[in-house]
């Protein structure tokens, strides 16, 4: 039995991530939480199935049209107009996750880590991603390219000054982009980190509610 | 909405010229500190079309729940492109710019919209007090701006022998027609019996 005086994995206070000075500056609410959980990726279990469909229940069309005037989903589309993104073109993540709804008709199961986003990002409406704990090194944070700066995946390399997401050691997608495919979780991922990512607009304990509702679906 | 957004920064206001040799700023920046001093003024004028952008965001979510379900309506707004990156100056006054123009071109839609829908009321008003008058005219849901199927509609009582006698009446109709599901008529699982109607399995009773 868990001791009583530690909190159970998934309710440990996410560990703040780093945002290079220079992006500090230009947006001050502009930062990163992650939480690491012994869990991967695969088919989802059918409790975490239940959950999704019991989603599906509670968002219809009429929350998606909502959804805009919710505060949290706009402040990620205000961030993403003052970062060049076209919220219409590139969707918040929470405005993807509804649409994909709308279109499939219910939160269609994928596997494990994205279904526990899902449940994350729609319960809570912050940005959410996942990665494979293992193939990340260090702290994750936010700052911006430099020049010739490789992006696996990539042919050409990243221009100067794009604001990525990354790790001590390389980067590890663009900002509101997908991850790497290397850093993705898989089957075989044993430990997922969840991360983050807030803008101003979006208080803490957002951010927090959403990384806990991502892993405790994760660990379900 | 998150007021933190919105919030204008406090800048005083200069309401005189401070006369020569009184002021402790001088007239220009000296050599060497112009660059940090102008980069610190074209960032609190970025934080303040950031916040102007906020403003408009806001207004066009406004716009766009109230829009619903109208169709055919533009709401989208174009960005600089390349990525996320940090916008210029430039860049973002070109955001802000081109929310203000979709703003105000969606907002006269919507009036253009709003006269329309109010003269569709009024016809609808008019057919009820005078059927005859307006033989076979529909108006639906649509037309007033309402979600919905329903419609109303101008036709005669007992069809051709209401024609020849002037028997004219609006109809109005039920709604949108329900859903068919595995409920109606056929069960996916063919041991469960469907709720309405015949089942295809002829040994299982509907219930």
């Amino acid at each position: 039995m868990a001791d009583p005086e530690l909190p159970s994995q998934g309710e440990a206070a996410p560990e703040p991530g780093w945002v290079a000075p220079e992006l500090t500056q230009e947006f001050p609410g502009l930062r990163v939480a992650t939480t690491t959980v012994d869990a991967g990726g695969g088919r989802s279990p059918a409790a975490l199935k239940a959950s999704l469909k019991e989603l599906s229940n509670r968002f219809g069309g009429r929350q998606a049209i909502m959804l805009r005037q919710r505060p949290i989903p706009w402040a990620y589309r205000v961030f993403f107009r003052h970062i060049a993104l076209d919220p219409d073109e590139t969707p918040t993540p929470v405005e993807q996750v509804s649409l994909d709804r709308m279109r499939d008709g219910r939160f269609k199961s994928q596997d494990r880590v994205r279904d526990a986003l899902t449940m994350g990002i729609i319960e809570v409406g912050v940005a959410l991603q996942a990665v494979d704990a293992a193939k990340v090194e260090g702290a994750l944070g936010l700052r911006l390219s430099t020049e010739e700066e490789a992006l696996e995946g990539r042919v050409t390399p990243l221009e100067a000054g794009k604001i990525v997401l990354a790790d001590v050691k390389r980067v590890l997608g663009l900002l509101f982009g997908p991850p790497v495919a290397s850093a993705e979780p898989t089957k075989s991922t044993e430990r997922t980190t969840l991360i983050a990512i807030g803008v101003k607009g979006v208080p803490d304990i957002a951010l927090e509610e959403g990384l806990w509702v991502a892993a405790t679906a994760l660990l379900s | 909405m998150p007021q933190e957004l919105l919030e204008r920064i406090e800048m005083q206001e200069v309401t005189s010229l401070p006369s020569e040799g009184s002021s402790l700023v001088p007239p220009a920046p000296p050599e060497g500190l112009g660059t940090a001093l102008f980069e610190r003024d074209d960032r609190s004028a970025r934080t303040d079309l950031r916040r102007q952008i906020a403003a408009m965001e806001s207004e066009l979510g406004e716009l766009f729940a109230s829009a619903f379900p109208r169709t055919g309506l533009e709401f989208k707004v174009p960005a600089p492109g390349g990525g996320p990156r940090i916008l210029s100056m430039n860049e973002l006054e070109r955001v802000r710019d081109s929310l203000a123009t979709r703003i105000c071109e969606v907002k006269t839609h919507l009036d253009e919209y709003g006269r329309a829908e109010e003269a569709s009321r009024e016809m609808i008003e008019r057919m009820a007090q005078d059927p005859a008058g307006h033989k076979w005219l529909r108006v639906s849901n649509e037309h007033i701006g309402e979600p919905g199927c329903r419609h109303w509609h101008s036709r005669p009582r007992w069809g051709i022998l209401g024609m020849a006698m002037g028997w004219w009446r609006v109809k109005v109709s039920s709604g949108c027609p329900l859903a068919e599901g595995p409920a109606f008529g056929r069960s996916r699982n063919r041991d469960v019996p469907p709720a309405f109607g015949r089942s295809r399995n002829k040994d299982v009773p509907p219930a």
